[in-house]
């Protein structure tokens, strides 16, 4: 059993000098079998594994990491939680995680920082305003909190926005999301292992998968870098190094693995208290809690694993950035990084069954996974427990690319590929 | 970030490029005869491969030419560049 985080195992430790805290996860070496094996230490890979030992049970499994836990996009992105997607299915699948992330330092005893400080997406010109206004009506009939804001509201809500007409693409407007926000994004995984530890989940860090073995149609285990892994289930949630699996089990996606850059400035003080995101120009930008503006870029045109993008595309985003916000023109930069996100030609993700028994792929979040990593971990439990999806995430079948119903979301993705 | 070396140009940055994908993907001759397997196969299913890839490449902000590229993937190494219509080098 593990201690309960709280003010006073803080006041405990600090006369300790913090040196006595329990260690939030074990290390173990894999044991030769599992009930089901996850693939992949992000946050959506814990989630999965943290909510099939809560709500289904299936406590004798594993997660298999090749690196550390939270070292690939759940490192990586730039924190922004939101579920104003166009498209019944997606507002269904995205609003469930907003539901869970509103009480998850909660339920983990581990403090995601979730902080719903509302996210603001800016139109530029005439179609921007068309298809915002159209997604915030979209939203409300699915419940979801969206307002449109006239110009002077937004310049109200976010003053150091540049709403000044004479600009080359002038903020005609915006949509606001009040329940929107940011999380801290180490703390999420951490918090989700920590959880799936305790109730006696395996997380095997610095294992790459390096094989499926399977007998005609029907899975049996994992060739690791640290041996053989047998199982009947297991849940591929690899994110920009999905297809590489897929291939593994001899499998084809639909998907195209592109790096996506994000940046920090340095820390300054508290000047931007909520998260504005601009597709047309492409540019968003929040605050962190140590101050540094977060901002997130595009995604390079070719396909790519390198986790780094070209400079081409943090200059189009830092134009954009300064047209929008000139007070932040003499900023300084203190890091810039990439991640590879895995992109579906409809911009939604797949959370799925395959053809091959016993093989399942949570994959194709592209651009924007984080927001989804609780709703997503526990839909996809729910798909490999029961062998088939809930409800919610039916309609982000692999089938869909054959039978063409397609779930566009282009237009609320906040990053344009 | 790297440079591409255009068979009409010569070598410029990757920013003058824009990519279009997998290469080899053969337009169907009979598509009325597809079915909606052979069709998903065909527009959306890609190799995504890490490693050696063959893509196609368009030189937009110069002579507009499109070529084949040999392209590794997992450190964006260029291995070989050739033209349209020809075979994939042995790699």
């Amino acid at each position: 059993m593990k201690n309960k985080y709280s003010i006073f195992s803080l006041i405990k430790n600090a006369f300790s000098n913090h040196e006595n805290w329990q260690r939030a996860w074990r290390d173990p070496e894999p044991k030769k079998e599992y009930d089901a094996v996850i693939v992949g230490g992000g946050g959506h890979g814990l989630a999965t594994a943290y909510y099939l030992a809560k709500k289904h049970n299936l406590t004798n499994i594993a997660v298999v990491e090749k690196g550390w836990i939270g070292g690939g996009n759940t490192g990586r992105n730039t924190t922004i939680i939101r579920s104003n997607y166009l498209w019944d299915a997606s507002a269904g699948l995205y609003d469930h995680a907003l539901k869970i992330w509103e009480g998850l330092s909660q339920e983990l005893n581990y403090n995601v920082m979730f902080s719903q400080r509302g996210v603001m997406n800016l139109a530029h010109n005439l179609q921007d305003v068309r298809d915002l206004k159209r997604r915030t009506h979209a939203n409300r009939l699915n419940g979801i909190d969206a307002v449109w804001l006239e110009t002077d509201e937004v310049k109200k809500f976010c003053p150091i926005i540049n709403t000044s007409q004479d600009i080359r693409y002038p903020v005609l407007g915006g949509t606001l999301q009040k329940r929107a926000g940011t999380a801290r994004h180490d703390a999420v995984a951490w918090g989700y292992a920590r959880g799936a530890d305790e109730m006696g989940v395996d997380i095997i860090q610095n294992c790459e998968v390096k094989g499926i073995k399977r007998n005609g149609d029907t899975v049996e285990g994992l060739e690791t870098t640290k041996g053989f892994i047998k199982t009947k289930k297991i849940g591929v949630v690899a994110a920009g190094h999905s297809s590489v699996i897929a291939n593994m089990a001899g499998l084809k996606l639909p998907l195209e693995s592109k790096p996506l850059q994000a940046l920090v400035s340095e820390p300054v003080k508290p000047i931007i208290d909520t998260v504005v995101m601009s597709n047309a120009v492409h540019a968003y930008v929040s605050q962190s809690d140590k101050g540094e503006l977060v901002i997130g870029a595009g995604t390079d045109s070719y396909v790519s694993y390198t986790q780094k993008g070209s400079f081409n595309i943090v200059e189009e985003t830092l134009k954009a950035i300064l047209e929008l916000y000139p007070i932040f023109s003499r900023m300084k930069m203190l890091r810039q990084w990439g991640g590879i996100v895995d992109i579906c030609p409809d911009a939604s993700p797949i959370i799925s069954k395959t053809s091959i028994k016993g093989l399942y792929f949570n994959c194709g979040w592209g651009t924007g996974g984080f927001k989804a990593t609780p709703g997503s971990g526990d839909l996809f439990a729910h798909t490999i427990a029961n062998d088939e999806p809930h409800k919610l995430n039916a309609a982000f079948n692999i089938n869909r690319f054959v039978s063409g119903d397609l779930v566009d979301e282009h237009g609320a993705a906040a990053v344009a590929h | 970030m790297f440079l591409i070396n255009c068979p009409y140009c010569g070598e410029r940055d990757q920013s003058e490029f824009v990519s279009g994908g997998e290469a080899h993907i053969a337009r169907p001759k009979q598509p009325t005869e597809l079915n909606d397997d052979q069709w998903a196969e065909y527009l959306f299913m890609r190799k995504n491969i890490k490693g050696i890839q063959f893509e196609r490449w368009n030189h937009a902000h110069g002579c507009r030419k499109w070529f084949n590229v040999a392209r590794d993937t997992s450190n964006d190494k260029i291995e070989k560049i050739y033209k349209m219509g020809e075979q994939p080098p042995k790699i």
